[in-house]
């Protein structure tokens, strides 16, 4: 019987596991690990990836989902990242964008930079400022189980909704995709604007 | 406040033209009126920060879905933006900013001093062409001088509204 508190969940399969249900959503990434996560996936013309900027990944995702409200936003960032943007929860809570989903792979670590503890290795608690926030939906999750019932919720549910996904803090290989952030911006645009992207 | 921004109305006519979608904003009272309009106007996404490098990765973002923004904020939320600027500059995002400046003409808060006076400095040293406007007369036009250079020659362009043109703060009735 494993606790609550422990944490066995591989980043790769969780975010190739999310990807998979991914359809036509548009993502986001935030620097450093998350965006390798994505990259060993396999690259695609919907992704944009955050080489730097960080604590700005939710921040394009918001700007994102508000410009395409038909289209599913997703965001997978570090918690690291995301604590350097902190406010930026209260301001997707307050815009309550319903096509936006944050998930959070939270390693307890800047696993980018040497593994050093990040304020989630000492509770702080970034569902529970979510959802004190104001997201419509906000879970943190440690199994298989809990990860397979949140899929449809991050994929499908009405939003803003927050995912905090625990993974191990076991270093993994670097997967580069592209990182010329012009050819990012005119490849990502283009696929979803079509001729609109260069007017 | 309110009824001596009528220059505020005529950059809000601007914005509107250019198409404008979302505006994003930290307030100062020198945009009042600008965010006033904006909040009332149910076309477009006004966007309450909680620091003004929000609004970069907003500005970034409806970019990327194909709609332009805009970003209000005063000289010392410049600050706040440094680093963001950098996904605008690598990435060649279309920005345009409206600055409004404190610390630069008939200042009484020392504190203000700093970043009013390393404002374009500040921004020139991050990729931004800055547009700085002493006289309400000229506002209008720079506006729009500035938004075709950010969103059809794709260029971050931030204009500076002169506290000349916004009036001392009355110490005398209110607060920092
Ligand atoms: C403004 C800024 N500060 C610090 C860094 C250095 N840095 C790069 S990645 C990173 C850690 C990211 O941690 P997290 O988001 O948790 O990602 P992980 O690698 O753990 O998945 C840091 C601190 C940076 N790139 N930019
Ligand atoms: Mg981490």
């Amino acid at each position: 019987m494993t606790s609550r508190k422990d944490i066995t969940l591989d980043r790769r399969a969780v975010v190739a596991r999310i990807l998979r249900d991914r359809g036509d959503a548009l993502l986001l990434t935030g620097l450093g690990s998350t965006t390798w996560d994505v990259a060993a996936a396999g690259d695609h013309v919907n992704n944009f990836y955050l080489w730097g900027a960080m604590g700005g990944a939710a921040m394009v995702g918001l700007g994102l989902a508000l410009a395409q409200p038909q289209r599913r936003v997703l965001v997978i960032t570090g918690d690291g990242e995301q604590l350097m943007g902190l406010g930026g929860i209260a301001t997707v809570a307050v815009q309550r964008p319903s096509n936006l989903s944050l998930i959070v792979i939270d390693n307890e670590s800047y696993g980018e930079t040497g593994m050093q503890d990040t304020h989630t290795k000492h509770g702080v608690d970034l569902a529970g400022v979510a959802a004190a926030a104001g997201f419509a939906y906000s879970a943190t999750v440690y199994n298989d189980d809990e990860l397979e019932a949140v899929i449809p919720v991050i994929c499908q549910q009405t939003g803003p909704i927050f995912t905090a996904v625990k993974v191990t803090a076991t270093p993994v290989t670097t997967v580069l995709p592209p990182r010329d952030g012009t050819y990012l911006k005119n490849r990502f645009r283009q696929s979803l604007l079509g001729s609109k992207a260069t007017e | 406040m309110t009824d001596t921004q009528p220059w505020a109305d005529e950059i809000f006519d601007v914005l509107k033209q250019i198409n404008v979608r979302q505006v994003a904003y930290v307030p100062d009272a020198g945009h009042i009126r600008l965010i006033e309009r904006s909040k009332n106007d149910p076309t477009l996404n006004t966007i309450a920060l909680t620091t003004e490098e929000e609004g970069i990765g907003i500005i970034a973002g409806a970019w990327l879905g194909g709609e332009r923004g805009v970003l209000l904020m005063q000289s010392s939320g410049v600050g706040n933006c440094i680093n963001m600027l950098s996904m605008i500059q690598e990435c060649r995002f279309p920005f345009l900013t409206l600055v409004t400046m404190r610390g630069q003409w008939g200042e009484f808060n020392p504190w203000q001093v700093p970043m009013g006076q390393g404002t374009k400095r500040v921004l020139e040293s991050m990729g931004v062409i800055v547009r700085p406007v002493d006289t309400a007369d000229r506002l209008a036009e720079t506006v729009d001088a500035a938004a075709r250079l950010a969103f059809d020659a794709y260029r971050a362009v931030a204009v500076l509204i002169s506290q000349r043109i916004i009036g001392f703060k009355n110490w005398g009735d209110d607060q920092p």
